[in-house]
């Protein structure tokens, strides 16, 4: 089960900002248990925001991002009402979009 | 000398498209040589680049000393015309490579994220503009690990 995202989108002039939240453990693949074992490695690899058909960001991310990401990124063309969609997908094929209207 | 070749070739190249169609097949690969490079010049390299220039118009935003090397928040800037994207690196992280943003066009060369940081250590944000690489550093000073917890 993955959890949602919290977006905010606001637009100010010709520029929307987007801050995003999101809930994942982030694991580097590189800590150990208390018992000595790996904690196998699960993190976001892949992350793209698009509004209506165009992609407004893309990013590919390694462990080293913290966990529960925080992005903030900011774009223009934007109206109030949109809607800006994020899709992030972890290093097991497990993937969760989800949106916020603009305001 | 393999007839079956040929036709496995056609079939699986159709199955594939078809694939591709259906949005099955992520067309984004992850780029695993860049984010397992241990150095900058291999996460240069990973990324498509040879070498980079240190540039002024780079500019990263962040704590000099950061308590907790787990959640340290920066903010990059290109003022670079055509950025491409933007990639975060830390000089002393297992894997230095922490995260690569690619800036279309209508999207501000400004980003905002936090890493983990193993130790003290340099910070690059390498930017990507016009199909050159561009380069800032920044030392983050960690008074606590990135590692555990």
């Amino acid at each position: 089960m993955t959890n949602p995202m919290k977006i905010r989108a606001k637009a100010d002039g010709a520029v929307v900002e987007v801050k995003v939240l999101m809930s994942h453990r982030m694991e580097t693949g590189l800590r150990k248990s208390d018992a000595g074992d790996v904690i196998p490695a699960h993190y976001i690899q892949l992350v793209t925001a698009t509004y209506g058909d165009r992609t407004v960001l893309s990013a590919q991310w390694g462990p080293a991002v913290s966990a529960n990401p925080f992005l903030d990124f900011k774009f223009k063309g934007g109206e109030k009402g949109g809607i800006i969609k994020v899709t992030w997908t972890d290093n097991h094929g497990e993937s969760r979009t989800d949106e916020a209207i603009i305001n | 000398m393999y007839p079956g070749r040929r036709k496995f070739v056609k079939q699986t190249g159709g199955l594939i498209g078809l694939l591709l169609a259906a949005g099955f097949v992520r067309t984004e690969e992850w780029n695993r040589i860049a984010f397992e490079g241990k150095q900058l010049d291999d996460v240069i390299r990973g990324l498509g680049g040879n070498g980079a220039q240190e540039s002024a118009e780079v500019v990263i935003l962040a704590p000099e000393i950061a308590e907790n090397g787990a959640v340290v928040p920066m903010q990059i800037i290109s003022k670079l015309n055509k950025t491409e994207s933007i990639a975060i690196v830390v000089e002393k992280n297992p894997n230095p490579l922490a995260a690569n943003f690619s800036i279309p066009d209508g999207t501000l060369p400004d980003i905002q994220t936090r890493v983990k940081m193993a130790q003290t250590c340099s910070v690059y944000a390498l930017v990507r503009a016009g199909g050159k690489f561009f380069y800032s550093a920044k030392e983050i000073k960690i008074t606590q690990g990135g590692c555990g917890g």
